[in-house]
């Protein structure tokens, strides 16, 4: 497979995930329908039309706008009208209508989902719009991904910038990552470095090697899914068709991968795939039914949620065996492993800890492609009531006996000094 | 108490008459206690006060509402998150349980009050009681007249009235009438010997043990009076009696005290009352043995017991060190400790020091709080020594020890108002006693009533007996020492109580003239007619004087609720209700499970009146949790927010006067905060927040002061209101002007910016690239790395 490419550089960093129980895509069905495709020009859709054919037949509805039309919008009445834009317009450098870079920005944050392509001609604002979801371009404009290795041999590309990449992800669940980290899903290798080939190179290449990432995806904290390419034509028919062969090496490929690779992630990005959803949460003490208000300590209880995997169609039930439950305060108490019975309930156990407080059931379950899962229900925990102590405890057999002892001698005594005279 | 035999005679007459009266004057003080207290009512309207009354009244309502095995049991999850905290077992159940039994009779009698007006007004009827149990204290050590002398002045002495307007539903305000009253039955069992009192006695130690963790004072006080008087050779039977049962049933009482618990045998505030127990017990034991020895035989026996005894208590003085040393604070609470030892609090303990009250008092605080008391407790010692009786050194006991307290905590200046009034009391009756004698004696006209007066001796001494029969009894069947019980002038008392009242002086003469007869026995006092006309003037006027201040200090000191302030100003009364706007604002606009943060000081009132939970409040019992909170203030914005969302946060909420000029703002707070987030995490350093040793806001203030939260949750925004950021508390401008919040958000802030509230923002949706988002033209920039790179470039 070839792909050609602009730099895609990889400046994502890691902090620390505290999310509150975020969970926007609890809707009955995740999956996308209503798509914005903004392109340059109009020839793009049909220069593009694979691609587009293989969403439409997903059941998508592409709404196809010039990035530059005054009348698109996102949202109208506080509602958005799309569930995911499509930037198909790299050399773009205002929009039009109402959308910006922070209205683009919001969308995202509320829940929705963008696939952003450039080119060797990005504008700033597409720049922009990529730095925001956490991928950085090389700062040169004219800059592209150079592999004098690892090209495609090619009639017309001179430069060695037609890449032949093979460098994935490895997650079966696509080519998807899940915190807020961007990842890499196609790297370039590690002799690709990033330059314009139209000036002398006197610096050596800022960023080069595997650092280049040629796709990157992002999964936003509210698992909103961003897919920020590096080059338009990877998109193209005439890509999609193209038959590779890598310098260096004997096989060639009548078909590049870009189809699959294309139409698998945009799966992903899509909703389609990767999509967790936890419900009815259940807790009661063992042997009960009901829910309580609130445990005491040492209290047994049991504990139970529903996890499904939305497949594009319908929810299955989602199977692992590495879901664990906090019984949290301020740090865990109980951390246990949660047991699935393979129909989506997963089910544990376990007796409360001899402290009171506040406590959380907490599932924080993040996991390389799935949507995040973040679920946190709070519970007190109480002390015993007065009567729930013991009521004799045999250690102070010897107290009773004494106290006992006592009132009947003082009785005796006080009849024998009173009427013994 | 009436004598029945003697009825026909003039004499008793009067002292019917005198019951009757002084019964009046007691309904009258006790009016005029609840009724100085309602200045709040009528000058601010019927709310609780301050900070802890709100959650003395979050729990009657709790009480009232669930009854009170679910209040016992109260664990609340709304308080300390995420620790919650058990209400029923670190809670004085006293002072609730009290309003909410008041509460559910007023029901039952179909009188349908709210639970907040019962509190309201709890503390003023407690008050009258506690003029009542002063007047009943007072008379078992001087009589009547000193004891409604006593009771007037304590129903309306400012220091006690500053614990009680209506409002001020918190723990003293029964708690002070409990002592008094526990005080009393003390004395009046040691005087009567009778074990009925001293039951009673206990009982009313078990109730101040529920109001009050002041009861330590009873518990340590009274073991005082009876080694003193064992020391002074003033042990008797009575005195047994008075204090062996209170030991035994009061500890056993207080023990079921869930905050007190084992505590009452195992802290050191109670062990004296433990070793005064074995001592008089040993003392008991002598005077027994030496009743059933002869002389010869019980000087052998004393030898014998003394060493006995002495080996005895070498061994449980050892024991008691050994287990009091074994604990790290040698058994004493952090403020009982600062009790001892002043310096203490500040040195070790900053979440103590940091409370106003507990800090020591000023003298202007004395003549504030007591007013002429001040200079009449000297008079009133010297009264009871003349003569020295067990009831009267209990009362200088108590007064030297109080004086002392107030000295070391503010709060305490209440416990020593009783013992100031009961003392002025004992001075200014026994002043008019003086005075109105020597009128008596030489006014014309009143020679004649002389010779009565000698047959009235006669039969005034027997009614006399009557009077005091249990007392005198039991003195007598003890075959006591002679300190007779002081002589009784009611009717003296009486008159004066009129005089104070009415100021009516003129016919002073007339009345009193048949009242002398009491003191007859001995030769009395005789001072010139016009001294001792001009001295009662004076005493009247000085007396005038302290109710105009009293009535001042009701009116205008201690009646601001603290919750609405006013303020006066040329263009008319301003009220700012902040407080209630923003709890109001929290209340309707946050989630019920919404968590709230702010300094301790407010916690009580956000849970009571926004119904949110926070994390930090007036309970100050984990050091460790309040610390953090003090921390995250001190911090700078992002390690502030990292530790509020680890605490669930949603909310910040801060307390800004600077606008408006209201002292007790956060920012005045601040240095505790970091003084007690310090004390706990050590990368927070007071002298970070200090230029030079002193505390400032403006521009000179230190980078890690302009950048803690505390700071910009205060000064967010505040340029824009007069445009120079003038805080009118610090009267200087803010240092630092113009900045933005990163990881808070406000949300609301009141109507004159006295509260103003936070909001967390959320973690970042996703994260941002490193590219400068402000770069316009890219070609023309280089980023920082290939420029740093080209340094060591190999290709060059």
């Amino acid at each position: 497979m070839s792909l050609v490419f602009r730099i895609l550089v990889l400046l994502g960093i890691a902090i620390p995930f505290l999310a509150i129980l975020c969970h926007s895509f609890s809707l009955e069905n995740p999956t996308d329908r209503r798509v914005l495709v903004l392109v340059d020009d109009l020839a793009i859709k049909s220069s593009h039309s694979l691609y587009f054919k293989s969403l439409e037949n997903r059941g998508f509805q592409l709404d196809f706008k010039l990035a530059g039309d005054p009348k698109i919008a996102l949202h109208r009445y506080g509602q958005y009208l799309y569930d995911a834009l499509i930037l198909f317009s790299p050399s773009i450098e205002r929009f039009g209508g109402s959308i910006n870079t922070a209205a683009i920005m919001d969308f995202v944050d509320a829940g929705h989902d963008l696939i952003l392509v450039a080119d060797e001609s990005a504008s700033d604002l597409i720049r922009e719009v990529a730095t925001e979801c956490g991928v950085d371009f090389d700062e040169d404009p004219g800059a592209v991904v150079i592999d004098h290795i690892n090209y495609a041999v090619s009639t017309t590309d001179g430069d060695h910038s037609l890449i032949a990449a093979d460098d994935f992800i490895k997650s079966s669940i696509i080519l998807g990552s899940n915190t807020v980290e961007v990842l890499k899903v196609l790297s370039a290798s590690p002799s690709a470095y990033s330059a314009n080939p139209k000036s002398k190179l006197s610096n050596p290449p800022a960023i080069y090697g595997s650092a280049i990432s040629l796709v990157s995806v992002v999964q936003a904290r509210n698992n909103a899914r961003i897919l920020i390419s590096g080059s338009l034509k990877m998109f193209s028919n005439q890509f999609f068709r193209y038959g590779v062969e890598k310098a260096g090496s004997p096989t060639k490929h009548d078909k590049s991968g870009n189809e699959q690779f294309l139409t698998e992630i945009s799966k992903w990005v899509f909703h389609e795939r990767g999509h967790l959803k936890a419900v009815n949460v259940r807790h009661h003490r063992v042997g009960e039914v009901d829910e309580p208000s609130m445990y005491r300590i040492n209290d047994d209880l049991e504990y139970s949620v529903e996890i499904f995997e939305w497949t594009g169609a319908n929810w299955e039930p989602y199977v692992a065996d590495d879901v664990q439950v906090q019984f949290y305060m301020m740090s865990p108490y109980v951390l246990k492993n949660l047991s699935t019975d393979l129909k989506g309930v997963y089910h544990t156990s376990f007796k409360v800890p001899d402290v009171y407080g506040v406590f959380q059931f907490k599932i924080e379950y993040q996991r390389l492609g799935y949507s995040s899962l973040s679920l946190s229900k709070q519970i007190p925990v109480r002390p015993f009531r007065h009567n729930e102590y013991e009521r004799f405890i045999t250690a102070a057999f010897p107290y009773y006996g004494a106290s006992f002892s006592m009132m009947a001698g003082f009785l005796l005594f006080t009849i024998f000094y009173l009427y013994n005279k | 108490m009436a004598a029945p035999e003697t009825s026909p005679t003039p004499s008793s007459l009067r002292n019917a008459f005198g019951h009757v009266f002084s019964f009046f004057i007691l309904i009258l003080i006790g009016v005029l206690a609840f009724s100085i207290r309602l200045f709040s009512v009528i000058k601010y309207e019927s709310v609780i006060h301050e900070f802890d009354p709100y959650f003395n009244y979050r729990v009657t309502q709790f009480l009232t509402k669930n009854g009170i095995y679910d209040f016992w049991n109260w664990f609340d999850d709304r308080t300390w998150y995420p620790l919650g905290r058990v209400i029923g077992g670190t809670v004085y159940p006293g002072l609730t349980l009290t309003a909410g039994t008041l509460w559910w009779l007023l029901n039952s009698l179909n009188i349908p009050l709210s639970v907040e007006t019962v509190c309201v007004f709890t503390a003023p009827i407690f008050s009258a009681f506690a003029s009542w149990a002063t007047y009943l204290l007072t008379k078992e050590v001087k009589g009547a007249g000193a004891g409604l002398t006593a009771a007037a002045l304590l129903a309306m002495v400012p220091s006690y009235i500053s614990r009680s307007v209506a409002g001020s539903y918190d723990n003293e305000a029964v708690a002070i009438f409990a002592l008094i009253f526990t005080f009393y039955l003390y004395i009046k069992t040691l005087n009567t010997g009778s074990l009925f009192y001293a039951t009673l006695n206990s009982i009313a130690y078990f109730y101040m043990v529920c109001s009050w963790g002041g009861y330590t004072f009873i518990i340590n006080l009274i073991p005082m009076h009876v080694l003193l008087c064992i020391v002074t050779g003033r042990y008797s039977s009575r005195l047994y009696i008075a204090y062996a049962p209170l030991v035994v049933l009061g500890t056993l009482l207080a023990a079921l005290v869930p905050v007190v618990g084992f505590n009452a045998v195992m802290t050191s505030e109670h062990f004296a009352s433990f070793l005064v127990f074995i001592i008089i017990h040993v003392v008991a034991l002598v005077y027994y043995i030496k009743g059933i020895l002869s002389p010869r035989m019980f000087k052998v026996a004393v030898m014998l017991v003394l060493s006995v005894g002495l080996v005895i208590c070498c061994t449980v003085v050892a024991v008691l060190i050994a287990l009091v040393a074994s604990s790290p604070t040698k058994g004493w609470s952090g403020r009982s400790l600062s009790l001892l030892d002043p310096t203490y609090a500040s040195k070790y303990i900053p979440i103590i020091a940091s409370v106003s009250e507990h800090q020591p008092p000023t003298w202007p605080s004395y003549f504030m709080d007591l007013n002429i008391l001040a200079f009449l407790v000297p008079a009133g010692i010297v009264a009871c020594f003349l003569p020295l009786s067990d009831a009267s050194s209990f009362v200088i006991l108590y007064i030297v020890t109080s004086v002392y307290f107030s000295g070391v905590m503010v709060r305490l200046m209440l416990v020593l108002a009783p013992a100031a009034c009961i003392m002025s009391g004992i001075a200014l009756s026994g002043a008019f006693d003086v005075l109105t004698r020597s009128l008596k004696f030489q006014l014309p006209g009143t020679s004649e009533i002389f010779a009565s007066d000698a047959v009235d001796t006669g039969s005034e001494s027997v009614i006399l007996n009557k009077d005091g029969a249990k007392e005198d009894k039991s003195e007598d069947s003890v075959k006591e020492r002679p300190s007779k019980k002081s002589k009784k002038k009611e009717k003296e008392k009486e008159k004066e109580k009129e005089k104070e009242k009415e100021k009516e002086k003129e016919n002073a003469g007339t009345l009193s003239s048949r009242s002398h007869a009491g003191t007859s026995s001995r030769r009395p006092l005789v001072l010139p007619v016009e001294a001792s006309v001009i001295a009662i003037f004076l005493l009247v006027l000085l007396v005038a004087f302290y109710v105009v201040h009293c009535v001042w200090a009701a009116a205008e000191a201690y009646s601001a609720p603290s919750i609405v302030l006013t303020s006066q100003s040329p263009d008319g009364l301003h009220v700012f209700d902040d407080f209630r706007e923003a709890y109001a604002w929290l209340s309707h606009n946050t989630d019920v499970d919404d968590k709230v943060a702010s300094w301790w000081d407010y916690g009580y009132q956000t849970t009571a009146m926004a119904n949110r939970t926070v994390i930090v409040d007036n309970n100050t019992w984990n050091n460790t949790h309040i610390a953090t909170v003090g921390t995250a203030m001190s911090s700078p914005e992002k390690a502030a927010w990292e530790i509020f969302n680890s605490l669930d946060v949603k909310y910040v909420l801060v307390v800004f006067g600077g606008l408006v000029g209201y002292p007790s703002d956060d920012i005045n707070k601040f240095l505790w905060m970091v003084r007690i987030g310090g004390g706990v995490f050590p990368h927070i350093k007071e002298p970070d927040y200090l230029r030079d040793g002193q505390y400032r806001i403006d521009s000179q203030a230190t980078p890690t002061m302009l950048n803690c939260l505390m700071y910009k949750l205060s000064y967010y925004r505040f340029v824009e209101t007069d445009g120079k950021g003038f805080d009118r508390v610090r009267r200087t401008e803010i240092g630092k002007k113009y900045f933005k919040l990163t990881h808070f958000e406000e949300v609301f802030t009141t109507h004159h910016w006295m509260v103003r509230i936070y909001k967390l923002k959320s973690p970042r949706n996703r994260i941002r690239g490193k590219t400068k988002k402000s770069k316009s033209k890219s070609s023309s920039t280089i980023s920082s790395k290939s420029s740093r790179t080209r340094k060591k470039n190999p290709w060059n």
